[in-house]
C-alpha cells in the first residue's frame, strides 16, 4: 500500500541560498508525524511547498500516488489535504460557525452560488465539527473576539471540513498556554485515531512532540538528519548536538 | 442692494422647501433660471445682475400681464443631471412658467432635450452650441445669444479681407471648440477657397500646455491664427505666445476674446492687434446701449460683461413673450416666441421662426491697450441675421 | 533639431510645477497613508496667496520671497487641516480620511471665491525673467529655464532632508513601517503634522511658482488633481525621485503629444499610466506594498445577518410609503427620490466590492457612466428600444468590469485603486475626445424611455422596482455563499485559498457583478435624464460614491444606502444656499469627526450604549 504522502528529493533555494535540500520522507495512513528542527531549519519552507504556496526548486510530492507539484494550495486542498496555520487565519468578520460553514460551502463547490443564505447552509455539519473541537457553545460568537486557543481549535474544525486524508499542521500549539497545548494535541490525536487521518505537524514544544507523535523527523539546515520513533530520536546523537546550541531537547523552545 | 436682499429672502424660502410659495403663485410670474453660479461664478454673476436690472425696470413699469415678473435662481453645480432635476422642481413645485439659463453648452443641451420631452419652454440664454437650435433643435427651445457659428462667421469675414492664406487654429478640445473651428473653416473657405489650414491645435479644456501649443503653431509657420481658447487657457496662451513672439507679424482672430469676462483678467497683457468678438461697453454711445450701460453701472458700480447684456436681454425677451402671448400657458408662450421682436440695448432682435435662434449680433473689433487694460477699438456691431445660413440650409440642419 | 530641443525644454519646465505638487502628495501618502484629495486646493491657495504677496513685495527679491512665503503659509494651512480635520480620524477605517479631505475641498472652494472673487487672476511675470533666450534659434522663455534649473535643487534639498537628516530617517521609517516609528519613541502625531506641513508647502510652492506661466483661478484645484495623481502613481507612491521622473515623463510626452497627436493629449497620459502600472505594478520607483492580512484597519467588521422580520416589515412599510409618493407628492418629489435611488444603487454596487471585498476602486464611475453610455449609444445609433437597452447596459458595463477587473486583479490595496482610476480615466478621456461617436462634451441627448414609461410617475415606479430591486439583490448576494466567499477572501486570503476558494476569481466575479449593477444604475440614470455626458464618468463621480460609503459606514451593510440617501438629500437642500459648498463641506467634516465609523456604524454603537440594541461585547 502506498503512503498517504510521499516526498521525493524536495529542494528549494532562494537565490543562492539553499533552504531545503533533497528531503525524502513518507507519511503513512493514520500516522502522527512530527517535523522538528531549530529555527531556520526549513520547516516552514517545507510546509509551504507541500501546501502549494511555494514552488519547489526540485523534487516531487505525491499524495495518495498523485503528483501535487505545481498545484495551487486550493487544488491540493480539494484532493483531501487540510491544513492549519502557524499564525491563525480565520475570517474575523464572521461568526465561529460561519467560519466552518464557509469551508463546507467551498467543499460542496457552492462558492459562486448567490441564491441560498450562506449562514443556513451545512449548519448541522458545522455544529458537529464544532462539537468535535469543543466550540459548540461558542458557535454564534463573533470570531474576532475569540481567545487565541479557541481560534486554533476553530482552525482545526475548518481543516476537518472536507474529511481530509492528510492534515498539515504548522506549529499547531504556537502561542498557546501550556495547559491548552496539551488539550489541543490530545484532541488532535484522538480525532486522528477516530478518523484514520494522517497528520504531519511541525512543533517547537518538545513535550508536545514526544507526547503525541508516532514518529519524528528532524530537519537541520534544510537537510533531514533523522527520521525515526520517539525513542530513536531522543537518543540520536546528531539530533542532540543540533539542539544543544538552541537549548535542551527536553525543554520547550518558545521562539516562534 | 435691495434686490440682493430680496434674492436672499427668496433663496432662504426655497431652501426651507416652503411649498407655501405655491400659494403666492397667483401674485407673480415665475421664471426658472438654472445656472452654474458657483462653477462659473465669473460669468454667472454679471449675468444675474443683468437679469435683476431688467426685472427691476420691468416691474417698476408694472410687470407683465399686471403681475410682477420674478426669477428663481438655482445652482446646478455645472452638472447636466442636476440641472434636469432642478428643472423639474422649478416647473412642477415652484410654479415656474418656463425655464432659462445655463452657460455651458452641455447643460443647455440636456435641458433642451428635457424641455422638449416634458413640453416645457426653455430659452437657452448663453450656451453657444449650434446644436441647440440646429441638429438637436426642437419646438420648445429658443436661443438668445449669437451662436458659435454666427460669431465664427463674423471673424471669418474679417479674416478673408486680409491676404492671409495659411491659417492655424487653436481651440479647446471639446464640443464648443470643435464647432467653432468647423464653422470658421466653412465660412472662411466659402469666402476664400485658397485658404489652407496648416495646423489644428486641440488643448484639453483648462489643461492647456501653452508652451507646447505655441511651439507647435510656430513650427507650422502660419500667416494667421484663429483662437478659440478662453479663460485660464487664453491667459496662458497669450502669455506664452507673446513671450515667444508667436503673434508678431501675424493676424490673430479671437472668438469671444474681446468679451470683458475674458479680456479684463489679461490687464496690460491683452493681445494688442487681435481681431475679436466681444463687448466694448465702455465705448458705446447710441441711446439704447448707453442707457443700459449707465443703468447697470449705477446699480452695480462696475461695467457690464457680455453676460450682463445677455441676462438683461433674457429678461426683456421673456417679458415681451409673455406680454405677446397674453398668458403663461406654454403653448401660447412657444407661439409668442416664434417671430418675437424685442427692443434691446443692441437694437431690435427677432427670434426666428425657422430655427428659434435670435438675431442678436456681436461686436467685432480690434484689441488695443488703454490705461493698462485691454479694450476693443474700431469695432462694429454685426447683426446676427447677416451671419446665419440660408433658410434652406437651416431646414436641412434641423431634425 | 532646434524645435526638438525647445520642446524638450518646454516639457522640463512644465514638469517643475507638476513635480512640486506631486511630491507633496506623494510624501503625505507615503507617511500618513492619507490620499489627500485636497492637494489641488492647496495648490490653488498657493497661487492666490503668492499672487497677493507679489502685489505687495517689489522686485525680483519680492517675487521669489513671495513664492517661498506662499509655500510656508500654505504649509501652515496644511497644519490646520491636519490638526483639526484629519487628526481626529486617524483611527478610522483606512481611506476614511479621504472623505474629510473632500470636505476640505468644498470649504476651500467657497472660501477662495469669497476672498479672491470669481474673476481669474493673471499671474505677475517674474522680474528679470520676462524675456526669451534663443537656443538653436528657438525662443525659450527665461522663466522656463529658471524653473528647469531650480527643480533639481528642490529635488536635491528634499532628498537631503529625507536621506541625511534625523527627520528624514523618521519619515522614511514611517513610510516603510508605521508601527516602527512608534517603537522609536517618536510622537507619531507630531511627525504626521510635520509631513503635512511639508507636503502642503510643496503644493503651495508649486501654485506660486506657476504664476508667471499662467495665473490663479477657481477651477485650478480640480484641473491639476488628475495629473498629480497620475504622476504620483507612475513614479511610485511615496517616492520623490519617482515623482520627478514621472513629472518629466508626463510633461515631455505631453509636449510631443501636442505636436503629433493634438486631438488625443488627454488619452495619452492615461495610456502611459495604465501601461506603467501593468508592467511595474508599484510604479517606476515604488516599493511593493506590504499588505496586511485584513484589508481594513480598526475594529473588524461585525458578522452580518439577514434582516429580521421586524426590520423587513419596517423596510417594507417604507417601500409602500415610497410607492404612495405619486399619490400625494409632487412630480419633483418623485424625481428627487428617483435620483436618490439611482445614486444609492450606484453606491451600493461599489460598497459590494469595497465593503465586502476590501477592493477599493477609485474608478467605479467607469461602470455607471459606462452603462449609461452603452444604453445611450445603442439608442442613438441602432434605435434600440429602451427595454433592450436596459438589458445591454448592465451587460456592457459588466463586460467592461470583466476586462478591467482581469487587468487589475493582480494588484492589491491602493495600487488596485490607482489602476482602476487609470482605466476609468482612460475611458473618460476616450469618451471626451472621441466626439464623432460619443458627442464628446456635448454628450448624447434625447435618450428617453419607451412610450409606456415616458412620464414621471411610471418611470418613478420603474426606478423604484429596478433600483430597490438591485439594492436588495446586492444585499442578498452579501448573505449568499458568494458574498461570504468575498468576505472570506478579504478577511484571510490564506485560509480561503487553503480551503479551496479561488480568491482572485471570487473577487473578479464580484468586481464584474458590481460593475454590472453600476451599469444598471447608469441605465436608469440616462433614461431619467434623457441625456448623458462625460461628467458621469469623471473621477468626481467615482468619489461621490466612495464618499457616501464612508459617510454611511463602510463596515455596515446599509452604509452605502444610508450614506447615499443622506448626502443626496442634504445636497438637494443645501445647494439652494448661496454658500452651499462651504456648508456642505463643513457638514461632511463634522460628520467625519463625530461619526468616524460612519452614520450607521456610529448610530449602532450609540444604540448599543443606551441599550436599544444588544451590546455584542457583553455577549457570553
Amino acid at each position: 500500500m502506498t503512503a498517504v504522502l510521499q516526498v521525493e528529493n524536495l529542494s528549494k533555494s532562494f537565490g543562492g541560498v539553499v533552504a531545503v535540500s533533497n528531503v525524502n520522507f513518507a507519511v503513512e495512513k493514520g500516522e502522527l508525524l512530527a517535523l522538528i528542527g531549530p529555527n531556520g531549519a526549513g520547516k516552514s519552507t517545507c510546509f509551504n511547498m507541500l501546501m502549494g504556496q511555494l514552488k519547489p526548486s526540485a523534487g516531487k510530492v505525491f499524495f495518495q500516488g498523485e503528483d501535487l507539484s505545481g498545484l495551487p494550495s486550493r487544488a491540493i486542498w480539494r484532493k483531501g489535504v487540510g491544513r492549519t496555520f502557524q499564525i491563525t487565519a480565520t475570517y474575523a468578520s464572521m461568526t465561529v460557525a460561519e467560519n466552518v460553514q464557509m469551508a463546507l460551502i467551498s467543499h460542496n463547490k457552492r462558492v459562486f452560488s448567490v441564491f441560498p443564505y450562506a449562514h443556513k447552509l451545512y449548519r448541522e455539519r458545522a455544529m458537529e465539527l464544532l462539537s468535535l473541537v469543543g466550540l459548540a457553545d461558542q458557535a454564534d460568537r463573533h470570531c474576532a473576539i475569540l481567545a487565541y486557543g479557541d481560534l486554533k481549535r476553530l482552525e482545526l474544525a475548518i481543516a476537518l471540513c472536507h474529511e481530509p486524508s492528510l492534515l498539515l499542521m504548522d506549529e499547531p500549539t504556537a502561542g498557546m498556554a501550556p495547559s491548552e497545548r496539551e488539550r489541543l494535541m490530545a484532541l488532535t490525536a484522538s480525532i486522528v485515531a477516530d478518523k484514520g487521518i494522517s497528520v504531519l505537524f511541525t512543533e517547537h514544544d518538545m513535550d508536545t512532540v514526544f507526547a503525541h507523535a508516532h514518529r519524528i523527523m528532524v530537519l537541520n539546515r534544510g537537510e533531514l538528519i533523522a527520521n525515526g520513533t520517539v525513542d530513536e530520536i531522543r537518543n540520536n546523537a546528531q539530533v542532540q548536538e543540533v539542539y544543544l546550541g538552541g537549548g535542551n531537547l527536553y525543554e520547550s523552545n518558545e521562539a516562534g | 442692494m435691495k434686490l440682493r436682499r430680496h434674492f436672499l429672502k427668496l433663496t432662504v424660502a426655497a431652501a426651507l422647501g416652503l411649498t407655501a410659495v405655491a400659494g403666492q403663485a397667483a401674485d407673480t410670474i415665475k421664471i426658472g433660471e438654472i445656472n452654474h453660479y458657483k462653477r462659473m461664478a465669473a460669468f454667472a454673476g454679471p449675468y444675474k445682475n443683468g437679469i435683476e436690472l431688467a426685472l427691476s425696470q420691468i416691474n417698476d413699469a408694472g410687470g407683465v400681464l399686471g403681475k410682477p415678473l420674478e426669477f428663481i435662481y438655482r445652482d446646478d453645480q455645472g452638472k447636466p443631471g442636476e440641472a434636469i432635476k432642478i428643472a423639474e422642481e422649478l416647473m412642477t413645485r415652484d410654479g415656474a412658467v418656463m425655464l432659462t439659463g445655463t452657460i455651458l453648452s452641455n447643460v443647455g443641451l440636456a435641458i433642451s432635450s428635457f424641455a422638449a420631452e416634458k413640453k416645457y419652454l426653455y430659452l437657452a440664454s448663453e450656451p453657444l452650441a449650434d446644436a441647440i437650435v440646429w441638429s438637436k433643435g426642437n419646438d420648445y427651445t429658443f436661443r438668445l445669444r449669437a451662436s458659435t457659428y454666427m460669431q465664427a462667421a463674423m471673424l471669418a469675414e474679417e479674416a478673408a479681407k486680409t491676404g492671409a492664406t495659411k491659417f492655424a487654429t487653436i481651440a479647446p478640445n471639446y464640443a464648443y471648440g470643435k464647432d467653432a473651428v468647423a464653422a470658421f473653416k466653412k465660412a472662411l473657405l466659402a469666402l476664400n477657397p485658397d485658404v489652407e489650414f496648416v495646423t489644428e491645435q486641440w488643448p484639453a479644456l483648462f489643461k492647456i500646455d501653452a508652451g507646447a501649443e505655441v511651439q507647435a503653431i510656430e513650427a507650422a509657420k502660419p500667416d494667421a491664427i484663429y483662437n478659440v481658447t478662453f479663460g485660464g487657457d487664453l491667459a496662458k496662451f497669450v502669455r506664452e505666445g507673446t513671450t515667444r513672439g508667436l503673434f508678431e507679424g501675424r493676424n490673430v482672430y479671437g472668438l469671444l476674446t474681446g468679451e470683458p469676462e475674458y479680456l479684463d483678467p489679461l490687464k496690460d497683457e491683452a493681445p494688442v492687434g487681435w481681431t475679436v468678438t466681444g463687448y466694448p461697453w465702455y465705448d458705446l454711445t447710441d441711446d439704447a446701449n448707453k442707457a443700459f450701460v449707465d443703468a447697470y453701472m449705477a446699480e452695480y458700480d462696475s461695467g457690464p460683461g457680455i453676460g450682463s447684456l445677455v441676462g438683461y436681454m433674457t429678461a426683456q425677451s421673456i417679458a415681451s413673450a409673455i406680454t405677446r402671448a397674453g398668458s403663461t400657458d406654454t403653448d401660447a408662450l412657444v407661439a409668442a416666441f416664434k417671430g418675437l421682436e424685442v427692443e434691446t440695448p443692441v437694437g431690435p432682435i427677432m427670434f426666428r421662426e425657422q430655427d428659434h435662434q435670435s438675431t442678436m449680433g456681436a461686436f467685432v473689433g480690434t484689441i488695443a491697450l488703454k490705461d493698462d487694460a485691454g479694450v476693443m477699438v474700431d469695432w462694429t456691431y454685426k447683426k446676427g441675421e447677416d451671419y446665419l445660413p440660408s433658410d434652406e440650409e437651416v431646414a436641412k440642419l434641423r431634425p | 533639431m532646434g524645435l526638438f530641443v525647445a520642446q524638450l525644454l518646454t516639457g522640463l519646465a512644465n514638469a517643475a510645477t507638476l513635480f512640486l505638487v506631486a511630491a507633496g502628495l506623494s510624501l503625505i501618502f507615503g507617511v500618513t497613508r492619507i490620499v489627500n484629495f485636497a492637494h489641488g486646493s492647496l495648490y490653488m491657495l498657493g497661487a492666490y496667496i503668492g499672487y497677493n504677496l507679489m502685489q505687495v513685495l517689489p522686485g525680483a527679491f519680492g517675487f521669489w520671497s513671495s513664492v517661498l512665503l506662499a509655500g510656508v503659509i500654505v504649509g501652515l494651512i496644511g497644519v490646520i487641516i491636519e490638526v483639526c480635520v484629519l487628526r481626529p480620524v486617524y483611527r478610522a477605517p483606512e481611506l476614511f480620511q479621504l472623505v474629510a479631505t473632500f470636505g476640505v475641498i468644498l470649504v476651500i472652494q467657497d472660501l477662495a471665491l469669497i476672498i479672491w472673487g470669481a474673476e481669474d487672476v493673471l499671474g505677475p511675470r517674474a522680474p528679470g525673467l520676462k524675456g526669451v533666450v534663443r537656443i538653436l534659434g528657438e525662443p525659450v522663455p527665461m522663466y522656463d529655464l529658471a524653473m528647469i534649473a531650480i527643480t533639481p535643487f528642490v529635488l536635491f534639498a528634499l532628498w537631503y532632508l529625507i536621506s541625511r537628516t534625523r527627520i528624514g530617517v523618521l519619515v522614511r521609517a514611517a513610510t516603510q513601517d508605521r508601527e516602527m516609528v512608534g517603537a522609536l519613541g517618536v510622537n507619531q502625531a507630531w511627525l504626521f503634522t510635520g509631513v503635512f506641513f511639508l507636503g502642503a508647502a510643496l503644493a503651495g510652492l508649486g501654485g506660486a511658482a506657476q504664476l508667471p506661466k499662467g495665473g490663479a483661478d477657481l477651477l485650478m484645484d480640480f484641473n491639476i488633481l488628475a495629473a498629480i495623481f497620475v504622476v504620483v502613481v507612475i513614479g511610485g507612491m511615496g517616492s520623490l525621485p519617482g515623482a520627478y521622473v514621472a513629472a518629466v515623463l508626463i510633461s515631455v510626452l505631453n509636449v510631443f503629444g501636442v505636436a503629433y497627436i493634438p486631438q488625443s493629449t488627454l488619452v495619452l497620459m492615461y495610456v502611459v499610466m495604465a501601461i506603467v502600472l501593468l508592467v511595474k505594478p508599484y510604479g517606476l520607483f515604488g516599493r511593493e506594498e506590504v499588505a496586511g492580512e485584513h484589508g481594513q484597519v480598526g475594529e473588524p467588521e461585525r458578522p452580518i445577518k439577514p434582516a429580521s422580520l421586524r426590520v423587513r416589515l419596517i423596510v417594507g412599510a417604507g417601500l409602500v410609503l415610497l410607492a404612495c409618493v405619486p399619490l400625494f407628492g409632487s412630480n419633483f418629489t418623485q424625481v428627487l427620490i428617483s435620483d436618490i435611488i439611482i445614486f444609492c444603487l450606484f453606491a451600493a454596487s461599489l460598497h459590494f466590492i469595497l465593503g465586502l471585498g476590501g477592493l477599493v476602486s477609485f474608478g467605479h464611475a467607469a461602470f455607471f457612466g459606462g452603462g449609461a453610455y452603452v444604453a445611450a449609444l445603442i439608442v442613438t445609433y441602432a434605435d434600440t428600444p429602451m427595454e433592450v437597452a436596459f438589458l445591454l447596459a448592465p451587460l456592457g458595463a459588466g463586460l467592461g468590469a470583466v476586462i478591467i477587473g482581469w487587468l487589475c486583479m493582480s494588484r492589491t490595496g491602493v495600487y488596485f485603486a490607482m489602476l482602476t482610476l487609470a482605466f476609468a480615466q482612460l475611458i473618460w478621456s476616450l469618451v471626451f475626445q472621441w466626439g464623432e461617436v460619443t458627442g464628446g462634451d456635448d454628450g448624447l441627448v434625447d435618450i428617453w424611455p419607451s412610450e409606456w414609461l415616458n412620464d414621471t410617475t411610471p418611470y418613478f415606479y420603474f426606478t423604484l422596482v429596478l433600483g430597490v430591486g438591485g439594492i436588495l439583490l446586492l444585499r442578498h448576494a452579501a448573505h449568499s455563499p458568494f458574498g461570504y466567499a468575498l468576505r472570506a477572501s478579504r478577511d484571510s486570503s490564506r485560509q480561503a485559498e487553503a480551503t479551496g476558494i479561488n480568491t482572485k476569481r471570487v473577487q473578479w466575479a464580484a468586481f464584474s457583478f458590481a460593475g454590472a449593477m453600476a451599469g444598471l444604475a447608469g441605465a436608469l440614470f440616462v433614461f431619467s435624464k434623457g441625456s448623458i455626458f462625460p461628467s458621469e464618468l469623471e473621477i468626481a463621480r467615482s468619489f461621490d460614491a466612495l464618499i457616501v460609503i464612508f459617510l454611511g459606514g463602510v463596515k455596515t451593510l446599509a452604509g452605502a444606502v444610508v450614506g447615499g440617501a443622506s448626502l443626496e438629500y442634504a445636497k438637494d437642500l443645501i445647494t439652494r444656499f448661496e454658500y452651499w459648498r462651504l456648508t456642505l463641506g463643513l457638514l461632511i467634516i463634522f460628520v467625519v469627526v463625530v461619526a468616524p465609523e460612519g452614520i450607521v456604524g456610529t448610530a449602532r454603537k450609540a444604540a448599543e450604549r443606551v441599550g436599544l440594541l444588544p451590546d455584542p461585547s457583553k455577549q457570553s
